[in-house]
């Protein structure tokens, strides 16, 4: 225990220090987070009429950036399952990396939420009595603030342990974990499925009232979160020592060609649905892709999505372009992109195009919105660089080596 | 002794009141509401007779030139003035008299429905107390007798556009 | 009632027209050692749930309350708290047929429940809908029709506001309990209590919530100083808001503004549990319906029909 206290303290000391690539990377994050705070300062004061929400599109850009992030973390389990449990070596080295993924996203999304409340200050209001008054399980706003930061809470746990182990030198006792793996699997999925559930279970918002939104989420999430840590991979390979095998990166691959081929699938299936029975509830579908009353804002980024996923999915379906590293960073990119879209703009938005009364107010971020927007994904980046600095020279063995140096040394005198 | 004096007025005074009040509904058809009526017409303010009685009666249909030009009749346009007018009083069908307090029992002649839905306060306006004393309007509050359809008006201004709110 | 002397929150007895000269001069603001309600804060951020004080929390927190507001808007400023009777459960009926898409209504309930001029908050939207074969087809309503009379010909008219349902979806999903349904059925917001999230207006079927997107700004002069906690009394920057059936009217036996207001007479408000009130007559002798039945909201809102006018 001393040990890893010793060592702990050594890479937390060592986290300011680093290369000019490193200092110009948090410069430049600490400019974004400042730019975002000025203006999150400025909505505080003025209120969220500096945004482009209003009455008829009451949710926008923060809710749909935090319905993608809720995406991102669940996705974190997809490296957990056969790391734990099926020991698959390749990925059981970089799950800690994913689980860090994921308090990144659960933390951006609290943000998010943060950010869109009118009034920021009663956010007790939300918990159980006698501090507040949760509305459960009545509110599935009240479930999502329950398994978000049960979510947090047991990332926290698996990365410190694992670190914990690390920091001895020692591999991880599944026997200990277990459990806690065991019950992060489902909890990921449910963070996803709460989420979906959220607006699923709105009847005023047909967009959103159809059983195949929650199986939708999980797929499209399963392909945005894999191809974040494709990228996220190769870059700590290149800048750290961390060893990353190949074979760990082409299986995640692989896994993106079904989950986005699932994704396409039900998508499929709604647009099908939608426009073959042609009830008034299509107007939102068709407001997306073909524009309604001459109104076409989100036409041509939904058709971007929509070509960058079926793309991606090519990619990701033929094993010598998945397998090929510069098609499979366009291949992961245009996931990201091409979820996001959907997820973001295409998810949230047409859920109040038309609003319940029929209005067509066609939503556009403004720059504040923007702004604010950016400083937050700043703050994760910022947050994911540091937690990563801090474990890579632990993962790497380095301190671990250096502490036993060390003592050895002292034992020697 | 001085109290008791006193307190005999009052009394005195609300009991006629009330016997005042009870023998003017009395009058009123069944089931009619206990009204509180807004710019009740009266035989008084509508004088007929004032110019009338120097005139003899001219039965005929005809159109008028010397006086009530103003009247432009776009209600049943087949009558004219003498099917609903008498004297100081209206008319019925049935050629009794009525006063013009109470225009809704020569209105409820055609439009019954409209006349039940008013009793109970469907049809027109009401103001008040939804659980006491309420305002209703007479048919002639509204309506103009002769032209009974509203007038178009000028609408409110419309809400601002979303997009507009800054 | 002009002379009438009531005790202001400051605790001076003044009367009513000395009061009202002073706060038009501005000398009741300037005098004050504070000028806005920022000394109160801390009370407001401990304040309870309204459901869970008692009634003597009640009384305390309304005094400070009107004093808040008294203080901002140089004007005392009434906050009732009245319960609701029992026995009691609205309903409202709005004729189809006779609505001829005025606004009056909107105008009055602005008025009367104070909200905001800028940025311009309405509770009620007053659709508009062509004859002809596809009626009540809200994706082609027009909500800021602008002629320069009204009715129009062949265009029929549809104010819809807060439906006040049975089951009512907002309710269902607010995070914090801070929106609720009363005994005598009107669904209520606790302004001191929410937080904004505005999942509710993602969840109303109705378009009937608003939200206040900044602080709401009401000419002075023109600020209802007649209120209800529930209600109409004034909001604050980033809470939702909605229609309450005039609650600080209806509990005290009045109708709603918007009733009154009505210049065809379309509008009928009373009690559903009272089989002799017009409300229950139209409900059983009328063709009614309500707007999106399908959702099984149950709204206490009827639209009915008397009749086109030819």
């Amino acid at each position: 225990m001393a040990d890893a206290i010793k060592v702990f303290l050594k890479s937390f000391i060592r986290l300011p220090k680093g290369g000019a690539v490193f200092y110009a990377w948090v410069a430049f994050l600490l400019v974004l987070i400042s730019f975002g705070l000025g203006s999150y300062i400025k909505q505080i004061d003025k209120g969220l009429i500096i945004t482009a929400m209003r009455d008829q599109v009451s949710w926008g850009f923060y809710i749909a950036n935090f319905t993608f992030l809720v995406g991102v973390a669940a996705a974190a389990v997809l490296l957990v399952i056969p790391a734990y449990i099926y020991q698959f070596k390749p990925i059981k080295e970089i799950v800690l990396f994913g689980e860090m993924v994921a308090i990144t996203a659960v933390t951006m999304c609290i943000l998010f939420i943060m950010v869109d409340l009118g009034q920021p200050l009663r956010i007790l209001h939300i918990l159980p009595k006698p501090i507040g008054m949760m509305n459960f399980p009545s509110s599935l706003l009240a479930w999502d603030v329950i398994v978000l930061n049960g979510y947090l809470v047991i990332n926290i746990l698996l990365v410190l342990y694992t670190l914990y182990r690390l920091s001895l030198g020692k591999e991880y006792k599944l026997s200990l974990v277990l459990p806690l793996i065991l019950l992060s699997i489902p909890w990921a999925i449910s963070i996803h499925t709460v989420t979906a559930f959220l607006y699923n279970g709105l009847s005023a918002r047909p967009f959103w009232n159809a059983s195949i939104l929650a199986p939708r989420f999980l797929a499209s999430a399963f392909c945005s979160g894999p191809a974040l840590m494709l990228i996220i991979l190769q870059l700590m390979r290149k800048f750290s020592k961390v060893e990353i095998d190949n074979k760990a990166i082409f299986k995640i691959s692989e896994l993106i060609a079904y989950t986005m081929g699932i994704n396409l699938f039900l998508l499929g299936a709604e647009i099908f649905k939608e426009f073959y029975s042609g009830g008034i509830h299509k107007a939102p579908l068709e407001y997306l892709y073909f524009g309604l009353h001459g109104k076409n804002l989100l036409t041509p980024w939904m058709w971007t999505s929509l070509m960058a996923n079926i793309t991606a999915f090519i990619i990701f379906l033929i094993p010598k372009t998945r397998e090929n590293f510069i098609t499979l960073n366009i291949g992961a990119v245009l996931i990201f992109i091409g979820v996001y879209i959907e997820k973001g703009l295409g998810l949230i938005i047409p859920g109040f195009i038309p609003d319940s009364l029929g209005e067509i107010y066609e939503y556009w971020p403004t720059n504040t919105e923007s702004i604010i927007t950016i400083g937050i994904w700043a703050v994760g980046a910022l947050l994911y660089t540091l937690m990563v600095k801090f474990a890579i020279p632990i993962y790497t063995g380095e301190l671990v080596a250096e502490n036993r140096a060390a003592a050895a040394a002292q034992r020697a005198k | 002794m001085k109290i008791m004096g006193k307190l005999a007025v009052i009394f005195s005074v609300l009991f006629l009141g009330g016997m005042f009040f009870l023998h003017s509904s009395e009058a009123a058809e069944e089931g009619v509401p206990k009204l509180i009526i807004t710019k009740p017409g009266t035989s008084e303010n509508h004088p007929c007779s004032k110019c009338h009685k120097y005139l003899s009666v001219n039965k005929t249909k005809r159109k008028l030139a010397a006086s009530h030009s103003n009247i432009i009749l776009k209600h049943a346009e087949d009558r004219w003035c003498l099917d609903c007018h008498e004297g100081d009083k209206l008319k019925l069908p049935s050629g009794q008299l009525i006063d013009y307090d109470k225009p809704y029992i020569l209105c409820k002649q055609c439009h019954g429905t409209v006349y039940k839905d008013w009793k109970t306060g469907i049809h027109g306006k009401l103001t008040g107390m939804w659980d006491g004393e309420k305002v209703y309007r007479l048919c002639t509050t509204c309506h103009d007798p002769h032209q009974p359809r509203f007038k178009q008006i000028q609408p409110e201004k419309p809400p601002m556009k979303p997009s507009d709110i800054k | 009632m002009s002379n009438k002397i009531r005790s202001n929150p400051l605790g001076i007895k003044l009367n009513r027209r000395t009061f009202l000269k002073g706060a038009a001069a501005g000398i009741t603001a300037s005098a004050l050692p504070f000028q806005n309600a920022e000394a109160f804060i801390g009370e407001a951020f401990l304040q309870k749930h309204f459901k869970e004080m008692t009634d003597v929390e009640i009384k305390g927190v309304i005094e400070r309350l009107e004093k808040e507001a008294s203080l901002e808007w140089r004007k005392e400023i009434h906050i009732s708290a009245a319960k609701a009777k029992p026995g009691v459960k609205f309903g409202y009926g709005l004729d189809l047929s006779r609505c001829i898409g005025c606004r009056k209504c909107v105008s009055a309930c602005v008025r009367e429940n104070n909200q905001s001029r800028t940025p311009q908050v309405h509770w009620i939207s007053v659709l508009r809908f062509k004859k002809g074969e596809k009626w009540l087809d809200l994706e082609n309503s027009e909500k800021y029709y602008n002629p320069k009379e009204v009715p129009e010909k062949d265009f029929f008219y549809m104010p819809v506001q807060c439906q006040q349902c049975e089951d009512p979806p907002c309710v269902k999903v607010c995070p914090t309990q801070a929106t609720w349904k009363e005994p005598d059925g009107i669904v209520v917001i606790d302004y001191n209590w929410c937080i904004g999230c505005r999942y509710c207006m993602a969840a109303c079927p109705y378009g009937a919530r608003r939200f206040n997107w900044a602080k709401p700004n009401i000419p002075q002069n023109e600020l209802n100083a007649e209120t209800h906690y529930l209600g109409n009394r004034p909001r604050y920057k980033g809470v939702v808001e909605k229609c309450t059936f005039c609650i600080q009217r209806t509990r005290a036996g009045k109708y709603p503004a918007c009733v009154e207001a009505c210049p065809v007479g379309a509008r009928k408000f009373g009690n559903l549990l009272d089989p002799k009130s017009e409300i229950r007559y139209l409900i059983e002798n009328k063709r009614v319906f309500r707007l999106k039945e399908d959702l099984n909201t149950e709204p206490k809102f009827y639209y009915f029909f008397t009749g086109w006018q030819v």
